[in-house]
């Protein structure tokens, strides 16, 4: 056991399963020589040399479609996509591509291969380093979408996407890679330290993908968050006074639907808290699981708090930004409806 | 906008979109394309740096002459067996897409498409690759597929999407994918399997293996990010993959000048990229195979892609869902200076004394009566019209390598569907 922040778990799950499996690959902008510019790949290649973890050129087209080919090879290439942001010049590889491959060719090929990407906002990154796009994924047959929101769950969850026989889009929320950022952005910053969740073990486990966490029980609401709101949700719960359950989904494809349908039927209401734009957010999506399987035991509507439908603006970061404020007052509404 | 009398005095841009030198009723007229005479391109060895081919990209390597002679240094000068071999499969492919052609039009299924004029890209290519190397086809690649021996029975039954479909149904006709026969599966999205090549060709390197990949685009996807995003990786990483660009002239009905095809040659590309480039006769099947080995053997010293592009012209329609006949003179390919592969390679048989017109028309009816035979097998497995594969519950299998909760949901209800048709 050691204690580590998340980009540290994160790292540490590169190098076991570098260590244990001479598939695994890795490469992206800057994640050579230099370790990624949020050293989540340190030491990679100083370790496991150049050929296994190599600098590519500015080009998340070229990135995805070369992680591709490795994979339809027999590798199992882990892609860094320095942005989330960046992801687009990716997307029909992606899309057309790498979530296809299996289904198209009968099983002649599949790709076990990973991107992983530092997403969403609260680091004054502006429009172009701070998007949530996770909902675009999710829409794709053939994806899976995982999110960790501390370091625990980081390292397992990269471990297990990556000895999936699957491509995994795996967004890491920047906003949280030291510390559990909860929201309150006038307060000094925690370290991971302090955090249970920060005690991870060296070497090689798994957090399954397709499970929810339960980080909090309650009997008031259940509040469905993943990533940085996983904290905003239970800091804000606290502030408030409020008995929520709130559950990490950390995949959101596949989600888990047996935790959200056993918390909502006992808690009849839900909140669903997301850092991306609402429209068309994974928030849509849940709220209508919910809806379907839980209609009966809602006693409130299904409430969403999440970032507007606009650009993520600069300045205006904190207004942007679904923190306790928002979350509080959505609160208060779903438990007086 | 600004009003025309606010303007300064300077003369009006307008915008130049190039146009195909002939329309429908215009006379075809090729008599702009430079062709070098047979046997005039030098031949570097295959060791040289990049730059020292870069002038040939503007050439075009040729062995054929016109008398069907195999002249210069880049005659391959292969034996009898693997010429009347390449041959056999070129008239293959012909007859096969005949076949196919034919059955489209009678309803049996939906979609086909020729490749007529262009087979010895892949044939001939084929040949001078190892059986082990990986190839990336565009769509036009059937040739790959006939020249390792991929049952015609398992193409049919593809292209039929009947019970018998390795593809289960879940593929447009010709996408085929075979990973024994080293035959990657084929995408609509065009390009996308040029920078995957590269990767494959990457891990390759990276694993200490001695594969190579071989991947092939048209002329007009040569526009696309992925075109240059798979010469990058290739060149940075001296990768060992054949960059093939097939420019058949026409994209559906738009024309290679629409691609840049005007302003310079597809090979030129190479001379950016600081990788290897070659121009080569593609209707030239000793050509096509003396300019594959030369690169496949760069490759395999691991010195890298080569960049080339193989210069031939699409005889017929894109599609079985296109008509060339309403954006370019009718028969515009029976006047391709080129000629024809299987023609040309025929002609060279015969100068040799290795073949004749009896030996050739027996082979025609012999590989008529092949698939003939391979299509009856095919149609007892069904046809998209009669008999499509029609397994509701697999649909829902090979998403993911495990079936999930949502898509297990989904299956049961498709499944009472189905059954509430049948009532």
């Amino acid at each position: 056991m050691s204690v580590m922040n998340m980009i540290q778990a994160l790292n540490s799950a590169h190098h076991v399963m570098m260590e244990r499996d001479p598939a695994c690959v890795v490469l992206g902008e800057d994640i050579g020589y230099f370790g990624g510019v949020f050293r989540v790949t340190e030491h990679l290649q100083k370790k496991f040399g150049k050929e296994r973890a190599f600098d590519s050129p500015i080009s998340e087209n070229g990135i995805v479609a070369i992680a591709v080919g490795m994979a339809a090879y027999g590798l199992r290439p882990i892609a860094e996509i320095q942005f989330a942001d960046y992801i687009y010049p990716g997307f029909d590889q992606i899309v057309s591509e790498a979530a296809k491959m299996r289904y198209r060719s009968a099983g002649e090929w599949h790709l076990p291969m990973v991107i992983r990407s530092p997403y969403g906002g609260g680091i004054f990154g502006g429009q172009t380093h701070s998007q949530s796009p996770e909902a675009l994924f999710t829409h794709i047959a053939g994806i899976k979408t995982v999110i960790p929101s501390n370091p625990y769950d980081a390292k397992g969850l990269l471990i297990a996407a990556i000895e999936d026989n699957d491509p995994v889009i795996f967004f890491e929320p920047k906003r949280i890679y030291n510390g559990p950022f909860d929201g309150y952005y006038e307060r000094p910053v925690t370290p991971w330290a302090k955090h249970p969740a920060a005690e991870v073990p060296d070497g090689h486990y798994t957090v399954p993908l397709g499970k929810a966490a339960i980080v909090r029980e309650g009997e008031a609401i259940t509040i469905l968050a993943y990533g940085t709101m996983v904290h905003v949700a239970l800091a804000t719960a606290a502030a408030e006074g409020v008995d929520a359950e709130v559950i990490d989904l950390r995949t959101l494809v596949p989600v888990d639907i047996e935790t959200i349908e056993a918390s909502v039927k006992k808690t009849g209401r839900c909140l669903i808290l997301h850092e991306a734009t609402r429209t068309s957010g994974f928030g849509a999506e849940l709220s209508a699981l919910v809806q379907e399987r839980c209609f009966y035991n809602l006693e409130a509507p299904v409430a969403r708090v999440t970032g507007w439908d606009t650009p993520y603006p600069h300045s205006m970061e904190w207004a942007y930004f679904p923190g306790p404020v928002r979350l509080g007052l959505a609160l208060k509404k779903a438990l007086e409806d | 906008m600004t009003e025309a009398s606010e303007r300064p005095n300077r003369p009006a841009l307008s915008l130049h979109v190039p146009e195909p030198p002939a329309r429908p009723g215009d006379e075809i007229d090729f008599s702009h394309i430079e062709i070098p005479a047979a046997g005039s391109v030098r031949r570097p060895d295959s060791a040289v740096p990049a730059s020292d081919t870069h002038e040939l990209v503007y050439s075009l390597i040729r062995v054929l002459d016109d008398e069907g002679k195999a002249v210069g240094p880049w005659d391959p000068k292969l034996d009898p067996d693997t010429l009347r071999r390449i041959l056999r499969d070129m008239m293959m492919v012909r007859t096969f897409d005949d076949r196919m052609y034919r059955a489209q039009r009678q309803g049996k299924t939906s979609f086909y498409m020729k490749s007529t004029g262009e087979e010895a890209v892949a044939v001939a290519g084929a040949h001078a690759l190892d059986r082990e190397d990986m190839c990336f086809p565009t769509y036009r690649q059937q040739g790959l597929l006939v020249a390792r021996d991929y049952p015609l029975v398992q193409m049919m039954c593809q292209i039929y999407s009947n019970r018998g479909d390795p593809l289960k149904g879940r593929q447009l006709p010709i996408m085929y994918a075979s990973n024994s026969h080293g035959f990657f599966t084929i995408s609509g999205n065009l390009a996308t399997q040029f920078p995957q090549a590269v990767g494959w060709a990457m891990a390759s390197a990276i694993s200490g293996d001695s594969r190579i990949a071989s991947a092939y685009i048209g002329d007009g996807s040569t526009a696309e990010g992925d075109f240059h995003a798979a010469c990058t990786f290739a060149g940075v990483y001296r990768a060992p993959v054949i960059l093939n660009v097939v420019n058949n002239q026409w994209a559906i009905s738009t024309f290679s000048g629409i691609a840049g095809g005007d302003l310079t040659t597809f090979a030129a590309r190479a001379v950016g990229y600081g990788i290897a480039g070659l121009r080569v006769d593609g209707n030239d099947a000793l050509a096509v195979y003396a300019a594959t080995r030369w690169a496949a053997d760069r490759a395999r010293a691991n010195l890298g892609p080569t960049l080339i592009e193989f210069f031939t012209y699409r005889v017929e329609g894109h599609s079985t869902s296109d008509d060339p006949s309403v954006y370019r003179p009718q028969n515009a390919g029976a006047g391709w200076p080129l000629g024809d592969p299987v023609a040309r390679l025929r002609q060279h048989l015969v100068s040799l004394g290795e073949w004749d017109d009896e030996r050739h028309l027996a082979q025609l009816d012999s590989l008529d009566a092949e698939v003939r035979a391979a299509q009856k097998e095919a149609e007892k497995m069904g046809t998209l019209q009669s008999d499509p594969y029609l397994d509701i519950a697999s649909m829902f299998e090979g998403v993911f390598e495990e079936l999930p909760w949502h898509l297990k949901e989904q299956q049961a209800q498709a499944l009472a569907e189905a059954e509430a048709k049948r009532k």
